[in-house]
């Protein structure tokens, strides 16, 4: 096949897959990426910043902006007018909304998640960093750690977003110092090392002038390191979620009695591959009910495939007759995880009325929801020390830890070790409504790697 | 070692469907907006791959503003012959000739299609509605979610919208309410139109170079046509154009452009310097907030 990326390179003798031809080189691959920060931390206009000069700015959007800028008596172009699109936002100068920004360069697609600081901000960055590769936190140089700072390095982490970059910002009103740069480096890395965060890399920036944004700042000799659109573009995707073990969880049987003849008698089973690689032959195990049988097909509209990886949308056909239904999951064989109907779990709870113990609720994971109810209330973390503190309710923007019994069993991986397949939601069963974002815990710490000293009777860290 | 990594149009593909196999599967009566525009004509593409070899489970529908161009309604309507599938059309005339809607005084019925189908929506009892709104075209549907809660009356309200957490899709809602659902949300403009060079997905002919009667209106140029004539002053002239969206002729403008195949029109879109609504669409122009006001009434 033709290879006009290193990314599309598939498997020497696998099949030829049909799903690529024709694409490679378009521009390369996609980058999930959220940005968080405090308030007037800077944060609007290094995403206006990195859209201008990536030139994702089209020459309307720029007039407009240009327009209001002048209404406002502004004697400069504000950047951050291209990210806040709604009226109250506008009026009232604030971000109020998670806003999804687009822009490429020349080898990677990028998907931005611009988290607001303001209103509700642990709920927008846990829902940014839940799909986000990478997630760019900025500090203002002046500042320093402030708690909106600590409480983002532990969304980040809690949601174990696989990169962390801290931008210290606004360097150029601190005549770009490097002493006061290496002092609040330090003390970011002395929050992060006390979470646990393995990937993190600090950089001085200024978002206004444009100081290691797009390109490498000639006004500080002391740093030879990349820009932040450098950092980005060698950031590593979520591309490892191939090397994981195989999990797909089930959508729908696809059972076409009114289709063409040759297919009145199929039966394949749709889904997205959520993590590793499957191919025709492979042993599976169906869960929850635990029936072993081998794939049999991977079936396409572009055609059949000898074998299929996350985060592939196909059809599998199963070699025995089973009864599957949408919420099962197909699973390797070798290496698949335990049903169970005790569920323990971090959460992060999102809705203005708090959680309580005896509550019922509903679970959704993967394809799969089940009812619930809510065991025991195992402590919140307390952000300023991080460590976990009892508590009888869990309230808005609070991160708990959780019990819950479940009507049903699911089959679900620990989330540290997988987030597609270790994640699941809260929701209330009347309103239909998302309660929370949930993390499963696995039988060890869900943070080997902290250091916090953990409270007498609560133990667990994030 | 091996490394398998989809393409970015490959994994958007990928996620469109799966967005759309969620979607049909949490609730019960799903509906396709098609206009034959680009965006509705991809998202069908993807239905058809989604469900494949079984057929697209659910119906249709085109809210139709009595002001199309016939190229893009013959193309409606042999797609969907094509397809065996059902379609449901809301007409803005029948509203218009009943008296249930009156023309406004600029003539543009793009603001007037949201009555009839919000009005189709709580007829057919759909609780589903895939729209191909993309987030890329506009800073309110910037802000957009991919599967966005509308209440019993149909409105938007933007500062109140669900979390949407991993590829957990959440479209539960009470009775009387519904969601509406954007596969396309994380694709760009040129997103989409690669994607239609790379399946061969065959358009309406006026997206590509053609020569047509058209009159500058506004920084556009607005087709020659029933709803369509030239004021004093305005002068009629041939020119070599293509349209860049599709919607109501009277508010859609055509651009000036030689892009007659698919790869000229990408090598043109990935070099242009304005947006596709705000080179082509009036409406949008109104006001700043023009399509954060019809959205939260209920709008596409």
């Amino acid at each position: 096949m033709t290879t006009l990326t290193n990314d599309t390179t598939v498997a020497a003798g696998a099949a030829e897959q049909p799903a690529a031809s024709g694409l490679a080189g378009a521009t390369g691959t996609l980058l999930r990426l959220a940005t968080a920060g405090s308030v007037d931390d800077g944060k609007s206009t290094l995403v206006g910043r990195l859209l201008y000069d990536s030139k994702a700015v089209l020459a309307d959007q720029l007039d407009a902006v240009e327009r209001v800028s002048r209404a406002k008596g502004l004697g400069h172009v504000d950047l951050a007018l291209l990210t806040d699109g709604l009226r109250a936002e506008r009026e009232q100068g604030i971000t109020i909304d998670v806003a999804y920004r687009y822009f490429a360069t020349g080898n990677r697609t990028f998907i931005l998640a611009d988290c607001p600081g303001h209103v509700q901000y642990t709920r927008n960055t846990v829902t940014g960093s839940s799909t986000a590769d990478v997630l760019v936190l900025l500090v203002d140089i002046r500042k320093g750690v402030l708690e909106q700072t600590r409480r983002h390095l532990a969304v980040g982490q809690l949601l174990r977003v696989p990169t962390i970059i801290v931008a210290v910002n606004k360097i150029d009103l601190v005549d770009y110092d490097e002493a006061t740069y290496e002092r609040v480096a330090a003390e970011i890395a002395g929050v992060a090392a006390d979470l646990g965060v393995p990937n993190l890399v600090t950089l001085p920036t200024s978002a206004l002038v444009g100081d290691n944004i797009v390109d490498r700042s000639e006004r500080m000799g002391w740093y030879d390191g990349p820009s932040l659109l450098e950092l980005l573009e060698a950031a590593p995707a979520a591309s490892e979620i191939t090397e994981l073990p195989f999990r797909f969880p089930v959508q729908l049987a696809l059972r076409p009695q009114d289709a063409a003849p040759e297919f009145r008698d199929y039966r394949g089973y749709a889904g997205q591959v959520a993590t590793g690689v499957v191919a025709v032959g492979d042993e599976v195990v169906v869960l929850p009910a635990g029936r072993r049988t081998r794939v049999s097909g991977i079936d396409t509209h572009d055609g059949p495939l000898d074998e299929a990886f996350a985060p592939q949308s196909v059809t599998i056909r199963l070699a025995d007759e089973i009864d599957i239904t949408r919420g099962d999951l197909i699973a390797a064989a070798a290496d698949a995880p335990e049903p169970t109907q005790d569920l323990d779990g971090m959460v992060a709870w999102l809705a203005e009325r708090g959680l309580r113990v005896g509550q019922k609720v509903l679970v959704k994971h993967g394809t799969r929801t089940v009812q619930g109810i809510v065991r025991d209330i195992h402590g919140r973390l307390d952000l300023d020390t991080l460590t976990p503190q009892a508590t009888e309710t869990l309230e808005l923007n609070d991160i708990g830890r959780i019990r819950l019994r479940l009507a049903a069993p699911i089959a679900a991986d620990d989330y540290t070790r997988s987030r597609r397949t270790g994640s699941f939601l809260l929701i209330d069963p009347q309103s239909g409504g998302t309660l929370a974002a949930g993390m499963v815990r696995g039988e060890t710490s869900f943070s080997d790697a902290a250091t916090i000293e953990p409270d007498q009777t609560l133990t667990w860290v994030i | 070692m091996t490394t398998r990594t989809l393409s970015h149009l490959r994994e958007l593909e990928s996620e469109a469907i799966h967005i759309i196999r969620e979607a049909v599967s949490e609730l019960e009566r799903p509906v396709l907006l098609f206009s034959g525009g680009k965006d509705s004509v991809v998202m069908l593409h993807l239905a058809v791959k989604a469900f494949w070899p079984a057929p697209v489970p659910f119906p249709v529908m085109h809210v139709d503003t009595g002001h199309n161009f016939g190229e893009v309604i013959a193309y409606r309507d042999a797609t969907v012959e094509r397809l065996g599938l059902r379609l449901v059309v809301a007409s803005v005339q029948d509203y218009i000739d009943d008296g249930r809607l009156l023309e406004r005084a600029d003539g543009t019925r793009n603001p007037l299609q949201t009555q009839p189908l919000l009005d189709a929506i709580a007829e057919h009892r759909f609780d589903v509605v895939f729209g191909g709104g993309r987030r890329d075209e506009e800073k309110a549907r910037a802000k957009e979610r991919v599967v966005s809660l509308r209440d019993e009356f149909g409105q938007w309200d933007p500062r109140n919208q669900r979390p949407e957490l991993w590829a957990l899709y959440n479209p539960r809602h009470r009775p009387g309410e519904h969601v509406r659902v954007f596969p396309l949300s994380n694709w760009t403009e040129l997103d989409v139109w690669r994607y239609i060079e790379a399946e061969d997905i065959e358009l309406p002919n006026l997206y590509y170079a053609h020569d047509r009667e058209v009159f500058a209106r506004d920084g556009m140029w607005l087709a020659v046509g029933d709803v369509t004539e030239p004021r004093e002053g305005e002068t009629v002239e041939t020119r070599r154009v293509r349209y860049r969206t599709v919607g109501d002729m009277s508010c859609t403008g055509a651009v000036e452009s030689d892009a007659a195949t698919i790869a000229d029109v990408i090598a043109e879109v990935a070099v242009t310097r304005i947006t596709e609504r705000g080179a082509t669409r009036a409406d949008d122009r109104l006001t700043e907030a023009a399509m954060e006001d019809r959205k939260k009434e209920g709008y596409f």
